[in-house]
C-alpha cells in the first residue's frame, strides 16, 4: 500500500463533478475574450489566463448563466449527444480551475 | 515590407495546438509592453531601448488614458509597463490607478529607487498591480557593473520595503549574462528571502545591448548550465518564454516556445510607436503609431508588418534542422541586431549553426535617447572591452511572451 501523501494536490480544491442537472455560471472575476480559435479566459483574481480552444465550447460557457442547468445549455447550443461527455469533461476542467462556479438553479 | 519572402500566405488551421494558432496571431495581444518614457535615472549598459532622456513628443497624460480606454475595449487584460524608468513620469501613479480602475492590470518594471516605504504600502494595497525589480547581479559587484553604482543597494531597499509592506510574489527580474549565470542559486536565495518570484530573461543585442553583447552574452557552456538549471527549477522560476532557443537542447522549457512578435506580443513606445516586440525597437519592426487614425487597434489588426509576421515561417536554413520544432529558429530581434538573416539560426543557436555564418553589418539603433552628458552613477564595466559608458539605463527587459505563465493553464478542452 502506498504511503499516504501529505502534500495536498494543487488541483483538488474543487473536486466537484459538473453534473448535467446542476446550474453553473462564469465566475465573477473571469472575463472571456473572443479569438479565432475560441476565447481567452482571464481571471482577474488569480491573474491566470486560460484558453478555450473551440468556439462551440465558448458558446456553451456563455449560455450557462441563462440556463437552469448544464443540460439546457448543451441543448440550447445544439451540442450533439455523442459529444456531451467531452463537453462535460471540459466544463469540469474549467470548474477545477475556478473559471466557472456552481449556482442555485 | 516583407521580412521573410519565403512565407506564403497560409490559412489558419481549425483546432489543433495553441502554438499553431498563435502563429497566425490573435485579435489583440496577450503580452503588451508599454514603455511610458525614455527618461531614466540610470544608464545601464544593456538597455534595450537606449533610454536616458525624455522625448519631448511622449504621450500626454490624456493620450495615455485614451490608450488605456482602448486597451479596455480590446480586452487587453494586463500590460507590462516599463521604460526608461516609468516611475520618473510625474503622472505614473495616476496612470497606474487609471489602468486598474479600467480593468487593465499592470505589471511594471522598475529599478526600485522610488519604491519607498509609503509607495510599497500603497502597492501592496492595490489589486491587479505587480512589481518587477530589475537586478542583474546577486552581488553589488556584478550588478553595479552593468546597472551603475548604488543600484544593487537601491533594489535591495525596494525589496525590503515591499516585504515589510506585505507585498507578495513581486518579481525579481534578472537579465542573464556571463557574469551572473554562476550566481543563479544566489538569485533564487534572494528571491526566497524576500518572498519574491525569480524571473530570468535573455540578454538581447538590442538598443545599447548591441554594444555589450559580445562581452556579456552567455558563453556556450553557460547556455547549457542555464538550461539545466531552468529544467531543474521548473515552475519555481519564471522566464516569460525568454529562452525558447535553448529548447533545442532536448526537453522543451515551460512555455510556448514561439516567437510571439506581432502575433501575441507587441510594444508601444513612449511616443506611441508600435513595434513587433520589446526587443525590436527599430524602424524595420515599426508597425505604426497609436496617434494614427485607427488608433492602436488599427495598427494591431491591419499593419502590413504584423500581417506578414502572422504567416508561419516555411523557408530558410532552420526548417531543415532536427531541432526546428523545438526552437523555431530562435529570436528574430537577436538575429536582426547581430546582422544575421531572419530565417536562419539564432546567434546563440545551441547547435552551433550560427558560428560560421557570414554576418551582415549590424543595423544599429534607429533611435537613441541615451544620456549625452556625465551620469552620476554610470556603470563601470567588469573587465570589459571598450563600451559606451555615459549611458542611461532602464528596467526595461520585458519578455517576448506573457507575464507569469498563462501557458501553464492551457486547458486542452474540446
Amino acid at each position: 500500500m502506498p504511503a499516504p501523501t501529505t502534500r495536498p494536490s494543487t488541483r483538488a480544491t474543487t473536486p466537484l463533478a459538473v453534473r448535467e442537472q446542476s446550474a453553473w455560471q462564469l465566475s465573477g472575476s473571469v472575463e472571456l475574450r473572443p479569438e479565432p480559435f475560441g476565447a481567452l479566459a482571464y481571471d482577474f483574481d488569480t491573474r491566470r489566463l486560460s484558453f478555450l480552444k473551440s468556439p462551440a465550447l465558448v458558446a456553451v460557457v456563455r449560455a450557462l448563466s441563462g440556463c437552469s442547468s448544464v443540460a439546457e445549455a448543451l441543448d440550447s447550443t445544439e451540442v450533439p449527444d455523442a459529444q456531451r461527455p467531452a463537453y462535460l469533461a471540459a466544463l469540469h476542467d474549467l470548474a477545477t480551475g475556478g473559471l466557472i462556479k456552481e449556482r442555485a438553479s | 515590407m516583407t521580412l521573410a519572402p519565403e512565407r506564403p500566405v497560409a490559412e489558419r488551421p481549425q483546432g489543433g495546438r495553441l502554438v499553431d494558432q498563435f502563429e497566425f496571431g490573435l485579435d489583440a495581444p496577450i503580452c503588451l509592453t508599454w514603455e511610458l518614457t525614455y527618461a531614466c535615472n540610470l544608464a545601464c549598459l544593456h538597455c534595450l531601448s537606449s533610454s536616458g532622456r525624455r522625448d519631448p513628443d511622449e504621450l500626454s497624460t490624456e493620450e495615455c488614458k485614451a490608450l488605456i480606454d482602448e486597451f479596455e475595449r480590446m480586452q487587453i487584460f494586463y500590460v507590462n509597463i516599463g521604460g526608461g524608468e516609468p516611475t520618473v513620469r510625474p503622472d505614473f501613479w495616476e496612470l497606474l490607478d487609471y489602468a486598474v480602475d479600467h480593468h487593465v492590470g499592470v505589471k511594471f518594471s522598475t529599478n526600485g529607487f522610488r519604491i519607498n516605504e509609503e509607495r510599497a504600502a500603497k502597492l501592496a494595497a492595490t489589486d491587479y498591480v505587480d512589481v518587477q525589480i530589475s537586478l542583474d547581479g546577486a552581488t553589488a559587484e556584478v550588478n553595479d557593473a552593468v546597472r551603475g553604482a548604488g543600484t544593487y543597494d537601491a533594489a535591495m531597499r525596494a525589496m525590503a520595503n515591499m516585504r515589510a509592506a506585505g507585498m507578495k510574489d513581486f518579481k525579481i527580474s534578472v537579465v542573464c549574462t556571463r557574469h551572473n549565470i554562476p550566481q543563479l542559486d544566489e538569485f533564487k536565495a534572494i528571491a526566497d528571502t524576500y518572498g519574491a518570484q525569480l524571473r530570468l530573461t535573455r540578454l538581447r543585442p538590442s538598443g545599447r545591448g548591441a554594444d555589450v553583447w559580445d562581452d556579456l552574452h552567455p558563453l556556450p557552456e553557460q547556455q547549457r548550465e542555464l538550461y539545466d538549471w531552468l529544467i531543474a527549477n521548473g515552475d519555481d522560476v519564471l522566464t516569460g518564454d525568454s529562452f525558447f532557443h535553448l529548447s533545442a537542447y532536448g526537453e522543451a522549457l515551460p512555455g510556448l516556445n514561439l516567437c510571439g512578435a506581432g502575433r501575441v506580443v507587441c510594444l508601444v513606445d513612449p511616443v506611441g510607436d508600435v513595434y513587433a516586440c520589446p526587443f525590436a525597437i527599430h524602424d524595420r519592426f515599426k508597425a505604426g503609431n497609436v496617434r494614427g487614425e485607427g488608433g492602436f487597434d488599427g495598427v494591431w489588426t491591419t499593419s502590413e508588418l504584423f500581417l506578414d509576421l502572422r504567416n508561419p515561417q516555411t523557408g530558410g536554413a532552420c526548417t531543415k534542422c532536427s531541432a526546428f520544432d523545438s526552437c523555431r529558429g530562435g529570436c528574430m530581434a537577436a538575429k536582426f541586431f547581430t546582422g544575421l538573416p531572419l530565417d536562419g539560426p539564432d546567434p546563440e543557436c545551441v547547435k552551433g549553426n550560427a558560428e560560421f555564418l557570414e554576418r551582415g553589418e549590424a543595423p544599429g539603433s534607429s533611435q537613441d535617447h541615451s544620456h549625452t552628458g556625465t551620469v552620476r552613477n554610470a556603470p563601470v564595466p567588469l573587465a570589459l572591452g571598450p563600451t559606451r559608458t555615459s549611458r542611461p539605463a532602464s528596467a526595461c527587459d520585458e519578455s517576448p511572451l506573457v507575464t507569469g505563465r498563462p501557458w501553464e493553464s492551457d486547458r486542452d478542452t474540446v
